[in-house]
C-alpha cells in the first residue's frame, strides 16, 4: 500500500514538474475556451448555451494531450522494468500512474473551470454543474486514456496517436457530462440520471482501464 | 540455501530463436558469469529470468520461494531508471516503500556507493558512472536474493569497481545468488561460466 501511494505521488510530481505538465494542459484548456468566443461571435446567449459543451471538449482534449508519455518515459529509462519487478501487480501500477496523472492534470482543469466558465458567460448553476461533472468525469477520461498510453508504449509511437485511439471511447463520457448540465437548464429528465451514468462510467473505467492497460504493457514485453 | 533452476529454456525475439535448450542451476553464494559475443543472448537470458521477456519453452524457478522469480530478483541493466528532475534521494525513495523492504536508510545506501554528499542533487547532473552507482544503491535498499547484472562494471571507475566488488561479495556471503553478463573481468571470482553461442 505504501508503494502504491508513493507511486501515485511520484507520478503526480513528475507530471507537474516536467515540461508538458499540468500548467501546459491548463493553458491549452484556457486557449481553446478563449478561442471559442472569437469563432462564434459576440452572441452571449449562444455562448452560454454551448459553453458547457465547449468546456467539456476543451477538458477532453487537454486530458488526452499529456497522456502519451505516461508509460513511454518509464519504458525508455528502464523504470518500467523496475516497476514490473516491484511485486506490485501491473494493474495496480497502471492504476497508480493514471491516478497520479489525473491529480496533476485533471484536477487543475476542474479547479480552473469556474474561471473559464465566466469567460463563456455561463450562469452560476451551469458553472457549478460543469465543475461537478468534470470532477466526476475527467477520471474516466484519464483511465480510458491510460489504455491508449499503454498501447502506444508497445508501438513506440507517440503524440496524436493516443488521441486518435482514445477519442471514440470517450464519447459516452462527453455525452453524459454535457447532458447533466443541459438537463438542469432545460425541462427534461432529472439531472440524477445522466449524473449517475457519468459516475458509473468513471468507476467502470477505473477497473477496465488498469486491466486493459496492464494487458497491453505485458503484450509489449520484448 | 536457495537454488535457481533453469530447465530447457528457449527464448525467441522477433520470431528468431535466441536461446534454446539452456539448463543450469545456481545455488546460494554462487556467481554465474555469462559470456558470449554481442548478440549471443546474454541480456536476453537475464531479462527472461527476471520475467521481463516471455519464454517459449522451459521453466525458471527459485526455491524455496513463492511467486514469480522476478519478485525475488534485482535487474541491474543498461537503463538506470533515474528521473532527471528528481533528486538522487527522491529517485531512491520510491523503492524504500516496496513491500518487504527493510528499514535501510537512503543515506546509508548512498554512503556505501560513495554518493552520500550528492543526495539532494537532481539526477540530471550526475555523470554516467554516478548514475550507475545510484543504481547500485537501489540494490542495497531492497534485499533480494538474486542479482541479475547486465554489464555491471561498465562506466564505473577503478574505485567504484572495487566498491561494487565488495558489495557483490557481501551479497554472496549473505547467501545471495548472482548472474553477471559481462565482457570484462569481474572483481569477484566466478563460481561457474556459461558461454553462449551466437545463433
Amino acid at each position: 500500500m505504501g508503494f502504491f501511494l508513493a507511486l501515485i505521488g511520484r507520478t503526480a510530481r513528475l507530471s507537474l514538474g516536467a515540461g508538458g505538465g499540468a500548467f501546459t494542459g491548463l493553458v491549452f484548456f484556457l486557449s481553446v475556451v478563449s478561442v471559442v468566443p472569437f469563432g462564434v461571435g459576440p452572441d452571449m446567449p449562444l455562448l452560454a448555451r454551448i459553453g458547457p459543451a465547449m468546456l467539456w471538449i476543451a477538458a477532453l482534449l487537454a486530458t488526452l494531450l499529456g497522456l502519451d508519455r505516461l508509460f513511454q518515459d518509464d519504458r525508455d529509462d528502464g523504470t518500467l522494468d523496475q516497476l514490473i519487478l516491484s511485486g506490485l501487480p501491473l494493474e495496480l501500477v497502471v492504476l497508480a500512474k493514471a491516478t497520479g496523472h489525473w491529480l496533476a492534470t485533471g484536477l487543475p482543469l476542474v479547479i480552473g473551470t469556474p474561471v473559464f466558465g465566466l469567460i463563456l458567460g455561463l450562469d452560476g448553476t451551469a458553472i457549478g454543474l460543469v465543475t461537478l461533472t468534470l470532477l466526476l468525469g475527467t477520471p474516466a477520461l484519464t483511465f480510458i486514456g491510460a489504455i491508449g498510453a499503454a498501447l502506444i508504449t508497445a508501438l513506440r509511437r507517440g503524440g496524436l496517436l493516443v488521441a486518435v485511439l482514445v477519442l471514440p471511447f470517450t464519447i459516452p463520457v462527453l455525452i453524459f457530462g454535457v447532458s447533466t448540465v443541459s438537463a438542469a437548464t432545460t425541462d427534461g429528465p432529472s439531472i440524477a440520471t445522466p449524473l449517475l451514468i457519468l459516475v458509473a462510467l468513471s468507476l467502470a473505467s477505473a477497473v477496465i482501464g488498469p486491466i486493459a492497460g496492464a494487458a497491453a504493457i505485458r503484450a509489449a514485453l520484448d | 540455501m536457495r537454488q535457481l533452476s533453469v530447465c530447457d529454456l528457449a527464448v525467441e525475439r522477433g520470431g528468431r530463436p535466441i536461446l534454446a535448450d539452456l539448463s543450469f542451476t545456481l545455488r546460494s553464494r554462487e556467481l554465474l558469469l555469462v559470456t558470449g559475443r554481442n548478440g549471443a543472448g546474454k541480456s536476453t537470458l537475464l531479462r527472461a529470468i527476471a520475467g521481463l521477456l516471455p519464454h517459449v519453452a522451459g521453466t525458471i524457478s527459485i526455491d524455496p520461494a513463492d511467486g514469480p522469480v522476478g519478485e525475488h530478483a534485482h535487474y541491474f541493466g543498461h537503463l538506470d531508471g533515474l528521473k532527471s528532475s528528481l533528486t538522487v534521494a527522491d529517485n531512491l525513495a520510491l523503492w524504500t516503500r516496496i513491500a518487504g523492504a527493510p528499514g535501510v536508510d537512503i543515506i546509508a545506501a548512498l554512503e556505501e556507493v560513495g554518493l552520500d554528499h550528492l543526495d539532494d542533487l537532481p539526477a540530471a547532473y550526475l555523470s554516467a558512472g554516478q548514475r550507475r552507482r545510484v543504481g547500485l544503491a537501489r540494490l542495497l535498499l531492497v534485499r533480494r536474493p538474486l542479482w541479475l547484472l547486465d554489464e555491471p562494471t561498465s562506466a564505473l571507475d577503478a574505485e567504484a569497481e572495487a566498491t561494487f566488488g565488495d558489495l557483490l561479495a557481501a551479497h554472496l556471503a549473505r547467501g545471495g545468488l548472482a548472474i553477471a553478463a559481462t565482457h570484462r573481468p569481474m572483481p569477484v571470482p566466478a563460481t561457474a561460466t556459461l558461454a553462449l553461442e551466437a545463433r
